[in-house]
C-alpha cells in the first residue's frame, strides 16, 4: 500500500501503450472496419441493381417470346398461302399445257389428213388416168388433159 | 508460502516484491511491509511493473496482430474478437465524447484491454505464481498490477494531466479557471466556488483509481482468504463461484474506467456555458 515509484513506472508504460495502440493500432483496424462497411454497402447496392436487372430481363423475355410466336404464325400463314397459289398456279399452267398439246396434236393429225387426202387424190387420178387410159385403149395426151385432169383430182 | 498461520499468509500475499534502498542505505528486495514501507517513495514495486508491462506488451501484440493483417474478405476469428472489441469502444466514445480529438478512443481502447488483462490476473489461482515465483527464489509476487494502488493512481493521474491540458487547450488559460471560479455560485462567491470545484475536480482521479484499486483488492483477498481459511479439498465450494462473479467484476471495472476517462475528458473538451 506504499506510493512509490511505480506510480511514474506505471504512467509512463501507460503513456507507451497508448501512443503504441494510436498509432499502430486503433487507425489500421478502424479503416478494415469503415473498408468493410463500405463493401458491404456496395454489395448490397450491386445486389439490388441485380434483382431489378433480372426483373427486366424477365419482361424482355416474355415480349421477345411473344414476338417470336407471333411472327412465327404469320410466316406459318404466309407460307400456306403462298404454296396455295403455287398450286393453283401450277393447276392452270398444267391446264394450258394440256390445251397445247391437244391443239398441236389436233393440228399434226388434220395435217397427215390433208397429205393422205391429197396423196390419195394423186393415186386416184392416177387410177383413173390409167383406167381411162385402158378404157380408150389409147394413149391419152396427159398434156393435152392436163387440165381436164387437174380439174378431176381437185373434184376428188 | 512458508506463512505458517492465516495472518501471515495473507499479510504475505498482499504484500508487493518492493526494489528500493533499506535503512542501512544498501539498495535491494524488502523482506516485509515494514521494509518497504520504510523506503519510502524512492522504491519500485516489481511484481507490479512486470505483470503490467507483460499485460500491456500482450495487448499490444494481440492487437497489432490483427491491425496488420487486418482482412476485410476474411476475417479470422481473433480479428473478429478483437473488431467485436473495438466496436464497442468505438461506439462508448461515440457516445459519450462530442469533441473531436484522436487520442480518445485508442487510450479507451488501451484503458479497457489493458485494466480487462491486469483484472484476469486475479483468475490465476492466487497461489500458482508465487508458488513458482518462490522456488526460484522470489519472496513476493502479487500478480495483479490492479490491486496495487501505484498502478491504478499511475493511470488516473495520467487522465488527470489530460484532462487538465485538454481543459486548457479548448477553453484556454481563462476558460478553464473561469470554470473553477465562476461555477456553481457564480463570480461573488468565487472562493466557495473554488473549493467546491476543485475539490469536485480532484475527486475524479481519485475516486477513478481508488474504484478500481477497492474492486480489485477486496476480490483478491476475497480469494486470499479462501485459500488461508478454507481446507484445500473444500476451496473450489467458494472460489468457483467467486470467481465465475469476479468474470463480472472484473470486466466490469474495465468498463467503467474506460467509460469514465471519456466522460471526464469529454467534460473538459466542454464548456458549461
Amino acid at each position: 500500500m506504499n506510493m512509490n515509484l511505480t506510480l511514474l513506472g506505471q504512467a509512463i508504460s501507460f503513456a507507451i501503450f497508448v501512443w503504441f495502440c494510436m498509432k499502430y493500432v486503433w487507425p489500421p483496424i478502424l479503416q478494415a472496419l469503415e473498408d468493410r462497411e463500405a463493401k458491404i454497402a456496395d454489395g448490397l447496392a450491386a445486389a439490388e441493381r441485380g434483382k431489378q436487372e433480372l426483373e427486366q430481363a424477365a419482361q424482355g423475355k416474355e415480349e421477345a417470346l411473344r414476338e417470336g410466336r407471333d411472327k412465327a404464325q404469320e410466316f406459318i400463314t404466309q407460307a400456306q398461302k403462298r404454296s396455295d397459289e403455287i398450286v393453283e398456279a401450277a393447276k392452270v399452267t398444267a391446264r394450258e399445257e394440256a390445251e397445247r398439246i391437244k391443239l398441236a396434236a389436233q393440228a399434226e393429225i388434220e395435217q397427215n389428213q390433208n397429205q393422205a387426202r391429197e396423196a390419195l387424190r394423186l393415186e386416184v387420178g392416177k387410177l383413173a388416168l390409167a383406167g381411162a387410159e385402158q378404157v380408150l385403149m389409147r394413149e391419152v395426151d396427159e398434156s393435152a388433159h392436163r387440165d381436164v385432169l387437174a380439174k378431176l383430182s381437185a373434184e376428188l | 508460502m512458508a506463512a505458517a498461520t492465516p495472518a501471515e499468509y495473507i499479510s504475505h500475499h498482499i504484500q508487493n516484491l518492493t526494489f528500493g534502498q533499506h535503512a542501512d542505505g544498501t539498495w535491494g528486495v524488502a523482506h516485509g511491509a515494514k521494509e518497504a514501507a520504510e523506503m519510502g517513495f524512492i522504491a519500485l514495486n516489481l511484481d507490479t511493473m512486470f505483470w503490467s508491462l507483460l499485460t500491456g506488451i500482450l495487448f499490444c501484440y494481440l492487437f497489432r496482430v490483427v491491425a496488420r493483417d487486418a482482412s476485410i474478405d476474411k476475417p479470422s476469428r481473433w480479428q473478429l474478437c478483437v473488431e467485436m472489441v473495438v466496436e464497442m469502444v468505438a461506439g462508448s466514445v461515440r457516445d459519450a465524447f462530442h469533441g473531436r480529438n484522436a487520442l480518445i478512443a485508442p487510450l479507451a481502447l488501451t484503458i479497457f484491454v489493458w485494466i480487462f488483462l491486469m483484472n484476469l490476473m486475479d483468475l490465476v489461482p492466487v497461489d500458482f505464481i508465487p508458488f513458482v515465483s518462490h522456488l526460484v527464489g522470489i519472496e513476493y509476487m502479487k500478480m495483479v498490477p490492479t490491486t496495487d494502488v501505484n498502478a491504478t493512481f499511475g493511470m488516473s493521474l495520467s487522465i488527470f494531466g489530460l484532462m487538465v491540458y485538454y481543459g486548457i487547450k479548448v477553453k484556454g488559460f481563462g476558460g478553464f479557471f473561469g470554470e473553477l471560479a465562476f461555477h456553481p455560485f457564480g463570480k461573488a462567491f468565487l472562493p466557495i466556488n473554488l473549493v467546491l470545484e476543485t475539490v469536485s475536480m480532484l475527486a475524479k482521479p481519485l475516486s477513478l483509481s481508488l474504484r478500481l484499486f477497492g474492486n480489485m483488492f477486496a476480490g483478491e483477498l476475497v480469494f486470499v482468504l479462501i485459500a488461508a481459511l478454507i481446507p484445500f479439498w473444500l476451496q473450489w465450494a467458494l472460489s468457483v463461484p467467486w470467481a465465475i462473479f469476479h468474470i463480472l467484476v472484473i470486466t466490469l471495472q474495465a468498463y467503467i474506467f474506460m467509460m469514465l476517462t471519456i466522460v471526464y475528458l469529454g467534460q473538459s473538451h466542454e464548456s458549461h456555458d
